[in-house]
Parts: structure tokens; C-alpha cells; sequence
């Protein structure tokens, strides 16, 4: 079992023609997903080694039955993108490109809960989803991913993604589903959509979760693991020493007004209950733990 | 972006929303010049991009000539906050009847734009948050839907705003709530929002942020890019396209990735040290962008040691370790450099590191090694005499 996606997931990519979705696109095709078409008005009728082209996304899925679609267009055109894979009903609609604007995200996230609320929107500005040995849809390295479970991770930040996969390989621990939310101010899919999902997965036994500074959805996190997990996390939060006032780096990584602090949301995670290391290093180490009692 | 005073009001004055006449000046002669084509009484504001200026001394009436220039000689090169003023804006003043507050900004957590009002304006809006809560009216705006006429008046008479002025201050909320939708902007704040005696609506301060990713779409933000306050070292990062953020110790971090950055930063910390920045050089990391990341962090005259925190996912180590065996050939660098290297192919990339190492590179085999000894280094450096 996994979340979100499978070994049946179909996908079309939604600007496999450029150079960042061609590379990942057949990356990702290699790993083993389904990568079954890719759409642009102006390229239908050709293919990219072999996966063929369509003009839009409603056709791709008439012809291919692809489900999921994996955005990998510049910032101008994802509003547009995304509204297109839903109006073609598509169950997951993945946004890897970053720069897009918050005001962009938060009429996307309102426009979908209220026209389109079958549709899930992960991103825009995440690493995508792998469910190793099966599926990877976007531009995590598949090969770090050990299959098979115990452990879902879901995380804010792409490169500490990287590293908690990678740790918990070399200590032979797998993965059942990992989820990269993204960085933005408004991710389409939340930490707790994420929790519910792992909460209800058997497969799924123990959670990592990898949080950053700014915001609240740290905090709306440990209140939904304090009331609705039994599955044991483990969670890291970067940006303990982050001043305030300062981006760090992603457009949502900021402490402003003494709000979204690295500390705040360590306590609130702790006092819910779940394990939090100082360090990703720490943090593994504690999953460790967690996965061997289990 | 943070917009100054006057630009936010330019921005609003496009929208058609009323704001008082103005110009900026750069010196005591042009804050003259200026107040003689406004007609005195006139104020002078300082224009930085931080708040209390009031309390600093950053803003006075001038009732005529002289008290302009001496007002202007007075406020350019004060320094608000370790904000140096350079620039002033000389308005026209106002005749105050009502002063409110207004603003709009994204709440993240109800994934809503979220409008606040309150009567009792003209005074910092935090104050007023901890005395009277209730003196905030708050509410919450569907991006699909927009601000809508009826609700913006629902709000208005929530706000306590007195009737004699309601219609008319809704009015002008509902063009500035397009303003902030139509301009991307993260942040609009007009305090104070006021009635004037004969009734009219002027917005009579402005702070705006502008959303940074919209600028595909607003060909004229060039011009806000321009006036960003940032230090040097920010300045040296950002014309290189680097994610950089200055900090103030002595240890420089360079890694990949805006989370392993910040996590860097922390593990430094964490092992008694004090990190000199924020640097995320991005996905891939090719000679070119690793020699611009050691050159901003080699100029930094306070760094006493290097950390380059790789993690390897699509990037292959082998590659990262050309690229860094190459910047450290292009760029002269006058500290140690620490270097953890992990993730795909980290083998192959510490066997192309290993006969560069002794001297100056060396290498660790964890985040936390490589952390304690980049500190260790830094300590060392910063006993030694400097030149």
C-alpha cells in the first residue's frame, strides 16, 4: 500500500517538451511510472522518445487514461495548468515549477475546493511524490528510496527530503510513500492531509515529518497528531536559528511578528506527542528507534 | 519587495485611490524646491523601509521655508533602526477629522485573503491588537470571490467606522483590495486611512510589499528591485541569482537546497559556532555557481572558515566534487574549507576530492563533523593577528 499514488498511477506531463519536464519526465519513466503522455497545443501529434504529445490534457487522459498529471510549465502559465488538468478531473495534479505567485496558489487552492474538490494539488514549488519501486512523479532520485515500508515522509523541504530517504536506506529502513508539500506560502496539499493519509494506510507504521519556520501548518499538524494519530513521528524543523524578518530561501520560510518560529513548532510537535530531534541526523536516529519497536 | 512610503502611494494613485500630493527629494535644496510647488505647510517623511519613524524623528510639519530645510537637513542620514535615510517625501498636510486602519495580506492558515479595519487608527496596530482585540474588525476574503460591496460594508459598520463616513471609506476598500490583488502584493497597510473635516477619504501612509514571483506579469517592478535595502554581501549574492542571507558570524555556509541550507545554519549554531550567512546555491551544482557562491563568501570579511553542505539527489557527487575542485581553482580563497559531500555517487565524488585535500579543503564524513569542524577552524582563525 502507499498514498496518493501506485503502481497503476497514469501520468501526463504537462510541459514534457521542455527541458526540465523532458529530463525529469523520462527519469521518472525509467524509474518505472507510468509516464503515458505529455501535452502542448502547439506539439500534438509528436512524441518524446515515444511518449506522445497531445494538445491538451483532457485528450491525453481520453487517449491514455492517464489520472495524474505532473506540471513541469514555467510560473506564467501554472494558474492555467492547473485549472486545465482539473477541469480534466484529473485525481492528482503535481506542480514541481517554483516562482509562482502566492496570489496565483491561494485562487488555485480556493478554486479547487470549491469546483473541483476531488482534485488534489501537491505543490507548486515541491520535489513531487515517489512511492518508491512503483511511482515517482517529479524530481526526487528514485534510487535513494528504499521500497517497502514501514516509513511515510512528508516534508516542506526538497533537499532534507533527500537526506531523510537516503539515511533511512542506509540504515535498510523503506519507505512506504514519501510527499514533498512544498515551500510556498499555499501548498495545495497540506502536512495533515498528508498525516490523515499515512494514518489510514496499513502499510504505513511511523511518519517522518520535516517541517520549516514560517507559518502555522507545523502547529495545525501536532493538534491533528495530538487528536487523530497512533502512528508514532518522528519530525525535524529547520530554521532554529533563522532571524526573523528573513526569507530563508523558500517563498514561505519566514518569521514575521514573532509568529512561525522553528521553536514554537517543536514544542507544539513534542507536546503532541511525537519525537523531535535537533538535528535531520538526530532525527533519523530517532526514527531508527521508532521503526525498531515497532 | 518592500515598497517606501511614496512608492506605495504612486502605486495606489494608479488605482485610482486618493493620496495626498507629494514629490521626493534627496537634499535640503530639493525638499525647498519641492515645498515651494506643494504650497507650505508641507511634511517631510523620511522614506525607509522600516516602521516607527514617527517616534524616531523621521517625520515633521514644516509651516514654512526654513522649517523645511532645517527639518530636511535634520532627517537625511538619520539613522531609523539601522535604516539610513536618503530620500525624503514632502507632502502636502492634511487636515485630520478620523484616522483608521486598513490593510490586506494572505492569512496562510485559512488559505484566505484576510482584510483587518479598526476606527482607532493613526496608532501601531499591535498596541491596539493587545488593549482592545474588539477594535479589530477581521475579515476573510475567498480569492475567487473577491471583495464584494455588500460584504466590504458588513465589515465597515463591524469596524465601528462612524455611518457619516461607512460608504465612502467602503468605497475606497474595495478598490484597494483590487489594487492588492491586481499589483501581487503581499502586504498592503494604510495607517492612518482618514476622513479629512470635509468628509474626504485619503489614504495617508502606505506600506507595501510586493510579491517578488509576480514580476513576470509587472514589467515596471524593476524600478522597486532597484530600491531594496540589502547590505553589500546581499547585493554581490543577489546579482549572482543566489539565495543569500547575511548573517553576523564566522562561519560561511554554502549548500543545496533552502532546507539543507537553513539546516546547515542551524547545526552550526547548534555545535558553538555562529554562521556568517544563508546560501542555497539551488538544484545541480556546476563550477560556475560554486565559484560565484565561494566568491560572495570569501569577500565577506568577517568569514574565518567555509562549509559546503552537499547532499547529492539527481546531481551526481562526482559532479559536484568537479565543481568544486574547479571554483576553488578559479576563485583565491583566503580560509579553510570544510566540505560534507552526500547522496548519489558521494563515493565517487570524495575520491575526486581526496588528492586535493590537506592545506586548506578538507573533508568530513557527516553534517555534524563537517559543522564542528568549520567551528573549530573559525575559532582558531578568529585568535590568530589579522593584518
Amino acid at each position: 500500500m502507499s498514498i496518493f499514488v501506485d503502481e497503476n498511477t497514469r501520468v501526463v506531463y504537462q510541459g514534457l517538451t521542455g527541458s526540465q519536464g523532458r529530463y525529469y519526465g523520462l527519469l521518472n519513466r525509467d524509474y518505472g511510472t507510468k509516464v503515458v503522455a505529455g501535452t502542448n497545443p502547439r506539439k500534438a501529434g509528436t512524441d518524446v522518445d515515444g511518449v506522445p504529445i497531445f494538445a491538451t490534457v483532457a485528450e491525453a487522459a481520453e487517449a491514455t487514461g492517464a489520472t495524474a498529471s505532473c506540471v513541469f510549465i514555467p510560473a506564467p502559465g501554472v494558474r492555467g495548468a492547473v485549472l486545465e488538468a482539473a477541469e480534466a478531473q484529473m485525481e492528482l495534479v503535481v506542480v514541481i515549477t517554483e516562482g509562482v505567485p502566492a496570489h496565483d496558489e491561494a485562487f488555485l487552492f480556493n478554486k479547487l475546493r470549491r469546483d473541483h474538490p476531488t482534485v488534489r494539488l501537491l505543490g507548486p514549488n515541491c520535489p513531487g511524490i515517489i512511492t518508491p519501486g512503483q511511482c515517482n512523479i517529479g524530481i526526487t532520485a528514485g534510487h535513494i528510496a528504499k521500497p517497502g515500508g514501514p516509513v511515510g515522509i512528508v516534508s516542506r523541504s526538497g533537499t532534507l527530503t533527500y537526506q531523510a530517504l537516503y539515511e533511512l536506506q542506509q540504515q535498510g529502513i523503506g519507505v512506504t510513500t514519501c510527499v514533498g508539500i512544498g515551500g510556498d506560502p499555499v501548498p495545495g496539499t497540506s502536512f495533515i492531509d498528508c498525516l490523515a493519509a499515512f494514518e489510514a494506510d496499513p502499510e504505513t507504521r511511523a511518519v517522518m515529518m520535516i517541517g520549516e519556520i514560517g507559518g502555522s501548518a507545523e502547529e495545525e499538524a501536532a493538534e491533528f497528531i495530538a487528536e487523530h494519530m497512533t502512528k508514532p513521528v518522528a519530525a525535524y524543523i529547520a530554521g532554529v536559528t533563522a532571524p526573523p524578518g528573513k526569507k530563508m530561501g523558500h517563498a514561505g520560510a519566514i518569521v514575521s511578528g514573532g509568529k512561525g518560529t522553528a521553536a514554537a513548532k517543536m514544542e507544539a510537535l513534542a507536546a503532541a506527542g511525537a519525537r523531535v530531534g535537533q538535528n535531520p541526523t538526530e532525527a533519523g536516529d530517532l526514527m531508527v528507534e521508532i521503526v525498531a519497536g515497532l | 519587495m518592500d515598497l517606501f512610503e511614496h512608492q506605495g502611494k504612486e502605486l495606489f494613485a494608479r488605482y485610482g485611490l486618493p493620496v495626498p500630493t507629494g514629490e521626493v527629494a534627496y537634499s535640503p535644496d530639493d525638499a525647498v524646491a519641492a515645498a515651494q510647488r506643494l504650497g507650505v505647510p508641507v511634511v517631510v517623511k523620511a522614506q525607509v523601509h522600516t516602521g516607527g519613524r514617527g517616534k524616531a524623528g523621521g517625520v515633521k510639519l514644516a509651516a514654512d521655508l526654513d522649517a523645511v530645510r532645517s527639518h530636511a537637513s535634520g532627517i537625511l542620514g538619520l539613522d531609523i533602526s539601522g535604516h539610513i535615510v536618503r530620500r525624503l517625501w514632502m507632502e502636502q498636510a492634511s487636515d485630520i477629522a478620523e484616522e483608521y486602519y486598513a490593510s490586506f495580506t494572505l492569512d496562510r492558515s485559512a488559505r484566505k485573503h484576510l482584510g483587518m479595519l479598526s476606527a482607532e487608527g493613526g496608532v501601531d496596530i499591535e498596541t491596539v491588537a493587545a488593549l482592545d482585540p474588539d477594535a479589530i474588525a477581521r475579515i476573510h476574503i475567498d480569492p475567487v470571490d473577491g471583495l464584494t460591496q455588500p460584504a466590504c460594508r458588513q465589515w465597515v459598520r463591524a469596524a465601528r467606522i462612524p455611518g457619516s463616513a461607512a460608504d465612502a471609506v467602503a468605497d475606497v476598500l474595495v478598490t484597494l483590495y483590487g489594487a492588492y490583488v491586481d499589483a501581487d502584493a503581499d502586504l498592503v497597510e494604510v495607517n492612518p486611512l482618514i476622513v479629512t473635516s470635509g468628509g474626504d477619504v485619503v489614504l495617508l501612509d502606505s506600506k507595501v510589499t510586493l510579491d517578488a514571483n509576480s514580476t513576470f506579469r509587472h514589467d515596471d517592478y524593476a524600478q522597486y528591485e532597484a530600491t531594496q535595502t540589502r547590505d553589500e554581501r546581499e547585493q554581490a549574492a543577489h546579482s549572482k541569482r543566489l539565495q543569500y542571507v547575511g548573517l553576523d558570524g564566522s562561519v560561511g555556509v554554502i549548500a543545496n537546497g533552502a532546507g539543507l541550507a537553513m539546516s546547515t545554519v542551524d547545526v552550526v549554531n547548534q555545535v558553538g559556532g555562529s554562521p556568517a550567512n544563508f546560501l542555497d546555491i539551488g538544484g545541480g551544482a556546476n563550477a560556475e555557481v560554486m565559484a560565484g557562491a565561494l566568491e560572495v563568501i570569501n569577500n565577506d570579511p568577517a568569514v574565518r572558515a567555509i562549509l559546503i553542505n552537499i547532499f547529492g539527489g539527481i546531481t551526481r557527487g562526482e559532479e559536484i566534487a568537479a565543481g568544486i575542485i574547479e571554483a576553488t581553482r578559479r576563485v583565491d580563497i583566503d580560509s579553510p574549507i570544510v566540505i560534507r559531500l552526500d547522496g548519489t555517487n558521494a563515493a565517487e565524488g570524495r575520491e575526486l576530492l581526496e588528492p586535493h585535500l590537506g592545506g586548506a579543503l578538507m573533508m568530513e564524513p557527516t553534517m555534524l563533523d563537517a559543522a564542528r569542524r568549520a567551528v573549530e577552524l573559525a575559532g582558531a582563525a578568529g585568535g590568530q593577528v589579522q593584518p
